[in-house]
């Protein structure tokens, strides 16, 4: 009896962390692909995640239908993303990944009081996709949105994987981001790859956003703490690799909720730069990463 | 004479301050192979470079087939038709060899049917590269990642291909393998501008050359009479010794 609630409870911080880590996995996502193509950190990625949700219940309350509002918001912010790109990161820093970052700082500033301006300073939340109550797993609730999050996360990385290794558009960016002068030689407009990157980060981001929306409630100011939270699992699996990126998504957000649960929920936002920091010191190149692997 | 397909005029170029080429002119006709020499530093590299677009041209003029590419872009004229082999090969070695081959004809205008058919033709000229087909390029041996390098810039059927010291690090017999490769390529009537640090190998394949010397070019002719010439022998052979400083 004592044993089975305690099962429960293991379960329940299980499937806690597994929900905000398939977040995180998203935003992370976002991050690798920048960087495969720039060399750079986007440090506005969290802004995404942010415009994600809050573009997706703007169009709710326009009365566009949950679905078209989802697709909508993923598709916009991924304009924005690119937009960002052309009008901002690439004239001002015309390559250099230290000025990307810079620009990117800023932007994410720029981004976050846009948003303040245009959709208010209240929290916001997004319907459920789904309603009803909650299931139960051997005792232990799941939320319905939480599967939309795992099943709508899952997607999201098995398309992606099919695009990089299946179409040529995925090849064209990873051969840019592993030789961009050979890339160019072969005709790759290396310039659009980066274009490109940013628009599919920001898609990313913003399909985090908007999943875990009806869970957490969204506002403008989210965008800043969810860059930490992603920009840590994208370090703790290993820059440059997606699909490590992924595997750093889960384990931060399983090492918070366990962390929540076990020893204090205050420590729970200082476990993804403990991580951060535990992982540049010791590890720099990640836990999955090995010194040779692609960047993408 | 055939038509004149490449030709370099006055051309000045380098990498930020410091200049590299000071007013060179070439010319490569239809169908010919043309061999560049010098020795290490002379600008053979950048000439090429220049020519793709990598580097910028200062001044001077760069047409290809009568048009002016001296401001174009490595991405816009591998459309028009000009492949460079670049020096240390380049590929993408996490990527597989077919990828790498795809990847070749990516700015063809229908990618599927110059895919099939430069994969064809790459099988013909290098077999050993059908059979590595799902091997990650990184993985080949030093030769078999030079005849992909060749191979990834014949997927675009490029009328005019440049080549960077293919024979740099190879064992002779691949360098005899390769050299027969450009031969058969020469016979299918693709033009090609060869750098190449071994100066009489480049000349015993190449119709004409030029001989090239801390950014300009110094002598120029007939590969038999280059290969005859004594002062060419003392270039090839290293620095040319108190003989101008």
């Amino acid at each position: 009896m004592q044993c089975g609630t305690m099962v429960a409870e293991l379960l329940q911080f299980i499937i806690a962390g597994l929900k905000s880590g398939a977040v995180y996995a998203l935003v992370a996502l976002g991050f690798t692909i920048v960087f495969g193509a720039t060399g750079a950190i986007n440090f506005a990625q969290g802004e995404f995640y942010m415009l994600g949700g809050m573009t997706g219940v703007l169009l709710t309350t326009w009365g566009v239908p949950l679905p078209l509002a989802v697709v909508g918001a993923v598709m916009l912010t991924a304009v924005i993303g690119a937009a960002f790109e052309l009008v901002a990161v690439r004239p001002i820093a015309s390559g250099d990944p230290l000025r990307i970052i810079m620009v990117t700082i800023g932007g994410s500033v720029v981004l976050r009081q846009a948003a303040l301006h245009l959709f208010g300073p209240d929290e916001r939340a997004l319907r459920p996709f789904t309603a009803g109550p909650s299931l139960r797993l051997l005792g232990a609730a799941v939320e319905r949105q939480t599967l939309w999050v795992w099943a709508i996360t899952a997607m999201a990385v098995v398309v992606l994987a099919v695009v990089y290794r299946q179409t040529m558009f995925g090849k064209a960016m990873r051969a840019t981001s592993i030789r961009r002068d050979a890339a160019r030689l072969v005709g790759i407009d290396a310039s659009a790859m980066v274009t490109a990157s940013f628009g599919l980060a920001a898609a990313l981001g913003a399909l985090g956003g908007l999943v875990v929306a009806p869970l957490t409630q969204t506002a403008f100011y989210v965008g800043s703490g969810m860059g930490v939270k992603g920009f840590a699992a994208a370090i703790l699996g290993g820059l440059g690799n997606p699909v490590a990126a992924v595997g750093g998504g889960l384990i931060l957000g399983l090492l918070e909720s366990l962390t929540a649960g076990y020893l204090d929920p205050l420590y729970k936002d200082a476990v993804a730069l403990v991580v951060l920091l535990g992982v540049l010191f010791l590890r720099p190149q990640g836990l999955l990463g090995g010194r040779g692997t692609e960047k993408v | 004479m055939a038509e004149v397909l490449l030709s370099v005029e006055g051309l000045h170029a380098g990498y930020g301050h410091a200049a590299v080429l000071h007013g060179v002119d070439v010319e490569v006709s239809e169908g010919e192979l043309v061999a560049l020499i010098g020795a290490n530093g002379a600008g053979k590299s950048t000439l090429l470079k220049t020519i793709v677009g990598l580097v910028r041209a200062k001044s001077g003029a760069i047409t290809f087939a009568g048009d002016r590419i001296d401001t174009a872009r490595p991405e816009d004229l591998v459309r028009c038709g000009v492949a460079l082999v670049p020096e240390g090969r380049m590929l993408f070695g996490p990527m597989t060899v077919l990828e790498n081959l795809e990847l070749g004809a990516y700015a063809s205008k229908d990618r599927a049917r110059a895919i099939e058919e430069g994969l064809a033709r790459v099988e013909a000229l290098f077999p050993v590269l059908a059979e590595r087909a799902g091997q990650p390029a990184a993985t080949l041996s030093g030769g078999e990642q030079q005849m992909l390098a060749i191979a990834r810039a014949l997927m675009c059927s490029p009328r005019l291909l440049l080549l960077d010291e293919p024979s740099l690090g190879l064992a002779p017999l691949v360098i005899g393998e390769i050299f027969s490769a450009l031969d058969r390529l020469r016979a299918e009537g693709v033009t090609v501008l060869l750098v190449e640090q071994d100066a009489r190998l480049a000349l015993k394949h190449a119709d004409r050359g030029y001989v090239m010397r801390t950014g300009r070019i110094v002598l120029e002719g007939r590969s038999s009479e280059l290969l005859a010439d004594d002062s060419v022998s003392r270039i090839y052979l290293g620095g040319e010794v108190g003989q101008h400083r």
